[in-house]
């Protein structure tokens, strides 16, 4: 009666959010006086024994050569079966791109009930109850997996990872790997670009911006930031900006501690998207501009003047620390 | 060539959101309802597009909920689908509408079944997988770009830091979001074809449900902005990394 982690790789690296889900499933696993445990599928670079400083006792990785692309059927499969042989009753996923194609499949294959876009902790008093975001981040709600084995997509950046010094346990598991009916033709990588999902701060532009010839204001602050960078619809709309950078309802929502909008009113669409961030902070130079309402900081000002002063001082500030 | 685009009923996005009967239900007083903006202006008017090239593909849409549906399914029909499916019940939980949606595909036997990548309200990203593992089909999730060639569909989905093209050859099932298509308003044509258009209505079949909503809550109210002077901007990097830790 385990809790399982799915522990999802970018090029054979452990994503950052895979850990928070290890942090999410350990807590879990010690509130039901269980081991939490991890799976890993496809050839990892990284070092799997660090995962158990996030609280997992034992990896179980699945390394076939027959496993040669990403194919949520390919790998439903596989970790289905490695679940019924570890006899995991709660399995732990990182609610990305992965998660959302494997875990709705892993439900239907397992009768488990799914909760996917998790905030915290299930309250396990009464049930098995999981807090999720719903109405684009507008609201939450308390829903209760009535089944015997439970699946979890727990949201990036909604839980803080737990580190200690424990030490995990590799163990090699041989799996039966069906033939992927996905041939992948090409693949597009977006180099020096931080991933818009998992980045801790964002910075992004609005059509106060007036061109996209003024982004470097933008690129500017990200770069000394570190940050990733983001836009508004009508931004993405016009084409200023490639559509994968659009953040709100109906593009991507986000979830970083830091949020900057530069020149974007804040229509209610767009704070859909935004409105988990930890810190928003708003510059606009009309006063009015609903988005200062959801804001924990704000200038009223000319982006034009105000933010270059702001870029210069990220600079100092990191060149002091 | 069968399309089946899966549609849902959501509010609007500006809908003020807010919880009854004691915070379990959704307040519908007063609230608008569209087509799932991911399901219309991604899946259907893909479909539509391809339709447009191909005069031969069918497009079917389904949806699984009470008579209230019906305004947001004649709308589908009038942007172009051919002929609907309403399932008549509420959808209990994703499971229950997925075991709807794949028991009405298998008979209908479609080549293609689109959904959106996600409703706007409950935020699952859940029914085209469930469709599909029912189904034992494959799955493209968040796609951005959709072709035919033949037997085969040409598909890109967004990865994590990029996109990946896929070659499958059909039946199978994608959930479609920003990039597909561009949203359409539909004409006095299409509104007035859209009466006469089936829409057939089936009974739910018997299936469980796997999740239930035990109650909502609202996100608290954020106490306030703290206003920076705009010649001072120097005093937010401060605040930024002093007072909220951000940076």
């Amino acid at each position: 009666m385990s809790v399982l982690i799915f522990i999802d790789q970018a090029e054979g690296i452990i994503k950052k959010s895979s850990f928070e889900a290890a942090s999410y499933g350990a807590q879990i696993a010690i509130s039901m006086g269980t081991s939490a445990e991890a799976i890993v599928v496809g050839k990892t670079q990284d070092d799997l024994n660090k995962l158990g400083s996030y609280g997992i006792t034992k990896v179980h990785y699945i390394e076939d050569t027959n496993i040669k692309n990403y194919d949520a059927q390919v790998y439903t499969k596989i970790i289905g079966d490695a679940i019924e042989a570890i006899g995991a009753t709660v399995i732990i996923f990182s609610n990305n791109t992965s998660a959302k194609a494997i875990a709705p499949r892993l439900s239907v294959r397992l009768k488990a009930g799914l909760v996917s876009g998790a905030i915290a902790l299930p309250d396990m008093s009464n049930g098995f109850v999981v807090k999720k975001s719903v109405f684009s981040g507008k609201a939450f709600a308390q829903v209760s997996i009535l089944t015997a084995k439970k699946i979890i997509s727990l949201n990036p950046n909604s839980f803080n990872i737990i580190k200690g010094d424990g030490t995990a346990e590799i163990v090699a598991m041989a799996a039966n790997v069906p033939s992927s009916k996905i041939e992948v033709t090409a693949i597009n990588k977006i180099t020096g670009e931080i991933p818009l999902g998992e980045a801790d701060i964002v910075v992004s532009g609005g059509r106060g911006l007036k061109g996209p010839e003024n982004w470097n204001l933008v690129t500017d602050l990200a770069t000394a930031l570190g940050a990733a960078t983001a836009c508004s619809r009508p931004v993405a709309d016009i084409h200023w900006r490639p559509h994968h950078e659009h953040v709100g309802q109906t593009g991507l929502a986000i979830a970083p501690n830091l949020y900057i909008a530069i020149g974007i009113s804040g229509a209610i669409q767009h704070l859909a998207g935004v409105n988990r961030s930890k810190t928003i902070v708003v510059i606009n130079k009309d006063p009015e501009a609903p988005f200062f309402k959801a804001a924990d900081y704000g200038i009223v000002g000319d982006a034009f003047e105000v933010v270059p002063k702001i870029t210069a001082a990220v600079k100092k500030l990191k060149d002091i620390s | 060539m069968k399309i089946l685009i899966c549609i849902s009923k959501t509010p609007d996005t500006t809908a003020k959101i807010a919880f009854a009967e004691n915070n379990t239900k959704f307040a519908t007083d007063g609230v608008q309802w569209i087509i799932n903006p991911y399901d219309e202006w991604y899946a259907l008017v893909r479909a539509i597009e391809l339709k447009e090239k191909d005069p031969s593909i069918e497009l079917h849409l389904i949806n699984v909920g009470s008579a209230d549906s019906e305004p947001i399914i004649r709308k589908a029909l009038a942007l172009g689908g051919d002929e609907a499916i309403r399932i008549n019940s509420d959808s209990a939980d994703s499971f229950f509408v997925a075991a709807q949606i794949a028991h009405a595909a298998k008979e209908g036997a479609y080549d293609l079944i689109l959904t959106g990548k996600e409703t706007i309200d409950y935020n699952g990203s859940s029914i085209g997988g469930m469709i599909a593992e029912i189904l034992d089909l494959p799955f493209i999730s968040h796609a951005i770009k959709l072709d035919n060639e033949g037997s085969d569909s040409i598909v890109t989905r967004e990865i994590e830091g990029g996109e990946e093209t896929n070659k499958v050859s059909m039946p199978l099932i994608i959930s479609c979001q920003k990039g597909m298509a561009e949203q359409r308003i539909p004409n006095m044509k299409g509104i007035m074809g859209a009466r006469t258009k089936p829409l057939k209505v089936l009974e739910p079949i018997e299936c469980e449900t796997l999740t239930s909503i035990v109650s909502f809550d609202l996100p608290p109210a954020k106490s306030g902005v703290k206003l920076i002077s705009p010649d001072n901007p120097e005093e937010l990097v401060r605040l930024l990394h002093e007072e909220s830790k951000s940076i």
